[in-house]
């Protein structure tokens, strides 16, 4: 794992500065889940096995979690798939019994999913009051609010429907604005941004902010590292249970992102004996700008992608070009030795080589594959060997833009007539 | 700082999981409240005669045990001047209203904690919320249906007496068995799916071994007593008091003593004393305290145990 756990140990970063009372305190959190391989439920097994102890394995989904959240502060929690992510937020807002501390202090409202406890049944407003008397309000506020909830969902024309008869849309503006009308002082809220239109996203993002600038002590597990940029003071990264960094978001940002993508940098095989085989691509790899090479370069800084080649006779003059595919198999970068080293010279059998491009990396984030293709001087159609699939290496960034890539752009906002209008040749 | 530096005895005690109960007995009785309320909207919602098939089932019951008892088996004719038997109707009506009370509340709630079980794993709440609020919801139901009683009583012409007002104390006992009834068996459904049959059958038995249908003293006459003439009779007393010992024995015997005729013996009467109560009572207090118990234990690895 690169670049590993430096940090979990870090103690500003277990810790924000200047610090009272936290809001939040874990303490040496550990979780385990016995998942039963066959679960034994009935009185005729367990009087038929009295002594068989039902077979189960122990999976540990926590491993000693240690961490602070500052009175209102933007905490973020990130992780693969499996992570336990889920499960830490659970612990803290005590849903699951756990070995080791947690102390909260504030009323906690828990976003893990949205309309938990919403009855289809029954119209809006008794959901609506139910919720939020789950959530901790007594029933005169939860009906007092009812006014404001029903007008920031937008659904005051539907409040006597059933909720059964709710788009799926419509379902979680509801029960979105049902979550968020709670008083409490600490929100632990599990991705429930990803859901709704573009425009109610949009709504949710202003209410994080906003309760961020009321200074709400906010919980926030995500996938979604821009999201966790934007809005995040520190955050935690886990991996398998375990913390793997605490701190800048930025940096979890990045780690996330080579633990997602570069978990086998040095992945071998696959490399298909396309070609005459005259000579062979041993390996490939790609460089930072310091010339050591990374599974996942930082978007911006001058990378290198390298092959070596054995060569297995005498070759004159062969020439190397790699495509470099983004993630929707399209080519984005393709170079070759073609037009500054046509005569790349004489290459002896057994001798090795090594070919070399180097490129301001514009590359969005993502993961990329390039493709070495080595040929005979020519049309570049007498392949000698292929490289491909092999090898992989990820584009870490601060956000994705969203285009292929991203090319450093002047922007500039100028007010009146000082930019003539544009005299196009008609 | 480290981390050895969070003054955590400032921070008070720490949380480590779901609790049964929760600090703030004011939401813990709205939550309950408030879910009761919907689940009675939800179960009459849609049906044209809404609260009053919550009626029928035990009204039907009740129509075919009376003609069949006083038509048929005559048990109010059995023994001629026994006043006891008067307004048969309202007594075997209100112990069947009361025994439904009993029978839905603890069946009602075996399944209740795996039924909510999106809330269980989602949302942090005082997890006795759940059993509680289902006995509440028959307790709901009780009233409206002892309502009824009354009305049935009165057409019977009982007049009303003062020990009437010993009706919500019945109502109370009876509401503990059941609550404490609640708590053990929904927790114990989780780990044994069998307590939903076994407690069906259960409940059969306990429906004709109390005194639903035939009053105390009857059962007690049907056996003959151990005499000098008699040596092979039954040890009458001790077999009273164990048959007493069962709390609906004795909740459904006050019931007749205090609301229908006081010519129906009260329980202390058929005991022999009023210190003898407390020997149902106190399975009354133990049921609940054992059902509190294993609720309390259980409740923090409900959500991963189900």
């Amino acid at each position: 794992m690169p670049r590993s756990s430096r940090s979990v140990h870090d103690e500003a970063a277990i810790l924000p500065a200047n610090l009272a009372l936290p809001a939040i305190a874990v303490r040496g959190v550990s979780k385990t889940f016995r998942v039963p391989h066959e679960r034994t439920h009935t009185l005729k097994e367990r009087a038929l096995h009295p002594r068989r102890r039902s077979g189960h394995q122990v999976f540990h989904a926590l491993r000693g979690i240690s961490f602070a959240v500052q009175e209102g502060e933007f905490f973020g929690i990130a992780g693969r798939n499996g992570s336990g992510k889920s499960t830490l937020l659970k612990c803290i807002a005590g849903i699951y019994g756990v070995d080791g501390d947690i102390w909260r202090r504030g009323r906690v409202s828990t976003f893990i999913e949205l309309g938990v406890g919403f009855n289809a049944d029954l119209a809006a407003r008794d959901n609506v009051i139910l919720n939020g008397i789950m959530l901790g309000l007594s029933p005169r506020e939860a009906r007092k609010r009812y006014e404001s909830v029903i007008e920031f969902a937008e659904l005051k024309e539907f409040e006597d429907l059933k909720l059964k008869n709710y788009s799926s849309g419509m379902y979680v503006r509801l029960a979105f604005s049902v979550a968020i009308q709670v008083d409490a002082d600490i929100l632990l809220i599990d991705e429930i941004l990803a859901v709704g239109d573009a425009a109610f996203q949009q709504k949710c993002f202003d209410v994080f902010n906003r309760m961020r600038d009321e200074g709400k002590t906010i919980v926030f597990v995500t996938h979604d590292m821009g999201a966790l940029n934007r809005f995040c003071h520190r955050a935690l990264l886990l991996e398998r249970g375990s913390q793997v960094y605490i701190g800048d978001p930025q940096e979890v940002g990045d780690r996330y992102l080579e633990l997602n993508f570069g978990r086998d940098p040095e992945a071998k095989g696959m490399t298909e004996g396309r070609g005459d085989g005259d000579a062979k691509v041993l390996e490939a790899w790609v460089e930072d700008e310091h010339g050591k090479p990374q599974p996942a370069v930082p978007q911006g800084q001058r990378i290198t992608l390298r092959a070596r080649v054995s060569f297995m006779v005498e070759v004159e003059d062969p020439q190397a070009s790699v495509y470099v595919h983004n993630e929707e198999h399209k080519a984005v970068l393709v170079a070759s030795t073609v037009l500054e080293h046509e005569r790349s010279g004489r290459f002896r059998s057994g001798e090795t080589a090594v070919f070399s491009f180097t490129f301001d990396n514009v590359l969005a984030p993502g993961r990329y594959s390039p493709v070495f293709n080595l040929a005979h001087r020519g049309s570049g159609l007498d392949v000698i060997d292929r490289f491909e699939g092999a090898f992989s290496f990820v584009v870490t960034a601060q956000q994705a833009l969203g285009g292929v890539v991203d090319l450093p752009v002047q922007v500039a906002v100028q007010r009146g007539d000082t930019v003539p209008a544009p005299e196009l040749p008609v | 700082m480290t981390a050895e530096a969070i003054p955590y005895e400032a921070l008070g005690r720490p949380i480590r999981g779901p609790r049964a109960l929760n600090d703030d007995p004011a939401r813990f009785w709205h939550l309950t409240f408030n879910i009761a309320v919907n689940q009675w909207k939800l179960r009459f919602f849609g049906s044209a005669l809404g609260y009053l098939w919550q009626l029928v089932r035990p009204l039907l019951l009740f129509g075919v045990l009376y003609v069949f008892f006083t038509k048929i088996a005559k048990v109010n004719g059995a023994h001629p001047g026994d006043r006891s038997y008067d307004f048969y109707g309202a007594q075997l009506l209100g112990s069947i209203v009361l025994f439904t009370f009993f029978a839905e509340g603890t069946m009602g709630s075996v399944r209740c904690v795996l039924d909510n079980e999106a809330l269980v794993r989602k949302i942090q709440f005082p997890r006795m919320v759940i059993p509680l609020s289902v006995v509440l919801l028959t307790l709901f139901n009780l009233t409206l249906n002892l309502v009824v009683v009354f009305i049935f009583a009165f057409v019977q012409g009982v007049h009303p007496m003062l020990s009437w007002l010993e009706l919500p104390l019945i109502v109370l006992v009876l509401a503990f068995l059941v609550a404490g009834l609640s708590m053990l068996l929904s927790s114990l459904f989780i780990y044994v799916r069998d307590i939903q049959p076994i407690w069906e059958v259960i409940n059969q038995v306990l429906f004709y071994s109390s005194p639903v249908i035939i009053a105390v003293p009857a059962v007690v006459l049907a056996f003959a007593p151990k005499t000098a003439a008699n040596p092979h009779g039954f040890d009458v007393p001790f077999l009273t008091h164990v048959y007493m010992a069962n709390p609906l024995a004795a909740v459904l015997e006050q019931f007749r003593h205090a609301v229908v005729t006081r010519a129906a013996p009260s329980p202390a009467a058929v005991l022999g004393g009023q210190a003898y109560l407390l020997i149902p009572l106190a399975i009354v207090v133990g049921i609940f305290a054992l059902g509190f118990y294993v609720f309390n234990r259980t409740a923090p690895y409900v959500a991963e145990n189900l």
